[in-house]
């Protein structure tokens, strides 16, 4: 699991440890019952306090994304509830408006944006049938 | 780990409006500070803002001249055994005997530590891959940090203190520290005390912060809470102008034109209700480093 902490960006760091886990998850990076690593074994990883790893999975457990188990460890939630999915919405929602914001900058129509994200798609799934 | 930082137990260090003049000079001005049990407590504050004073006031190497220190409970002065034993400490200029041998001043150590764990230390020395053959005068600057942590480390100490730990250390050695920092926390009810001006380490490992300047202690509170409290709120007005009007809980402002950046101190709702009041539209409403903080705090 690759998380990059920046102190330089003023965002919480328990806040960065969140956006990145969901990230991770919604693009299936963190697949539905994988399990995230022990409190103290991210902490020392990233070289943070071992709190600020707690708050980071307790938000992510009251948003549904990950689970605690009877076992103690932290795992990755079935992806399949509907609090995953609004989570995924949002995070597509909030990439979107940044891409369209840029493509009015720039003076492109939206039905042009479109046309050029199924064109990226396109091209993406003919160089995944290549692999 | 479950329980909550800082927990509700007695304090490890209690100062009360601790005062200590050096001359004419004020080196310490009516402070008063406690660092709870358990978590990470960051001292921060520019040089000779009076951090090393501080701590050795904690440490018992000064008296108070007006005032209290009190450690587990006890005078440190009065009773240097029953605080200086559980304590371990890394000093600012890391003063080791330089005529010993790294396995020498391991043996020399432990023989002040009644609680000195001797697998421990044999662990940190490979660890930090120190040579137990070599005279401490011809380690490196970091090597020297490294032995000097392993044997305030080594006694598994309830309260470790350092003094600067990282200042003049190249990255590696910095990450040896802070992880050391971590692994001491988590351990449960073990307390670290670490005086910093790197802020941004400071801002990932500490759970409480003090700011320190001239003497005097300028905030201190848990390090989400100053986090929260803290933003850069910029705000757009209706007209170009000269100089922004003043905003309640503004330490500081910057900006020309139409729109300006207040750094404040308060809760954003709070805060979005200020500038709404003075006719401002809120463009922008961030949280800041805890960098920008220090230095609002500082300026102001």
């Amino acid at each position: 699991m690759q998380i990059h902490i920046s102190p330089h960006d003023g965002v919480p760091i328990y806040q960065q440890i969140v956006n990145q886990i969901k990230y991770l998850v919604s693009s299936g990076r963190l697949a539905a019952g994988e399990e995230l690593p022990a409190i103290r074994v991210l902490a020392e990883k990233l070289i943070v306090n071992p709190n600020t790893v707690a708050r980071a999975y307790r938000e992510l457990e009251s948003a549904g994304i990950v689970e605690k188990r009877r076992t103690a460890g932290t795992y990755v939630s079935d992806q399949g509830s509907p609090l995953a999915r609004r989570e995924r919405v949002k995070i597509l929602s909030g990439r979107i408006d940044a891409l369209l914001a840029e493509a009015q900058h720039m003076g492109v129509a939206v039905e042009d944006v479109v046309k050029l994200v199924q064109q990226r798609h396109a091209a993406m799934q003919s160089t995944r049938n290549e692999e | 780990m479950h329980e909550p930082f800082p927990s509700a137990a007695p304090p490890i260090v209690e100062i009360r409006r601790v005062t200590r003049r050096f001359g004419d000079k004020t080196a310490l001005d009516d402070i008063s500070l406690t660092v709870p049990r358990g978590g990470v407590f960051g001292l921060i504050g520019g040089n000779g803002a009076g951090k090393t004073t501080l701590i050795k006031h904690i440490l018992g190497m000064l008296k108070a001249q007006s005032g209290s220190v009190q450690v587990f409970g006890l005078d440190p002065v009065q009773n240097p055994v029953g605080t200086l034993g559980r304590i371990g400490y890394l000093s600012e200029d890391r003063d080791l005997p330089n005529w010993m041998r790294v396995s020498e001043l391991m043996s020399y150590t432990q023989a002040f530590f009644p609680n000195w764990d001797a697998a421990y230390a044999e662990e940190l020395r490979e660890a930090f891959d120190l040579d137990g053959k070599a005279r401490i005068k011809t380690l490196s600057r970091g090597q020297r940090a490294r032995a000097g942590l392993l044997i305030a480390l080594a006694h598994r100490p309830e309260l470790l203190v350092l003094d600067e730990p990282s200042s003049g250390l190249d990255p590696v050695v910095r990450r040896d520290i802070l992880g050391a920092i971590i692994r001491t926390i988590a351990d449960e009810g073990r307390t670290v005390l670490f005086s910093s001006h790197l802020l941004d380490e400071v801002e990932r490992v500490a759970d409480r912060v003090a700011i320190i300047h001239h003497g005097r202690i300028l905030l201190t509170a848990p390090m989400d809470e100053i986090k929260e409290t803290h933003r850069r709120m910029t705000l757009r007005f209706g007209q170009s102008l000269d100089r922004p009007p003043s905003l309640v809980g503004a330490l500081s402002f910057e900006g020309q034109g139409a729109e300006w950046s207040y750094i404040c101190s308060g809760e954003s709702s709070q805060l979005r209700r200020a500038a709404e009041a003075i006719g401002a539209t809120v463009v922008g409403d961030d949280t800041l480093t805890l960098d920008e903080i220090f230095v609002s705090r500082i300026l102001s």
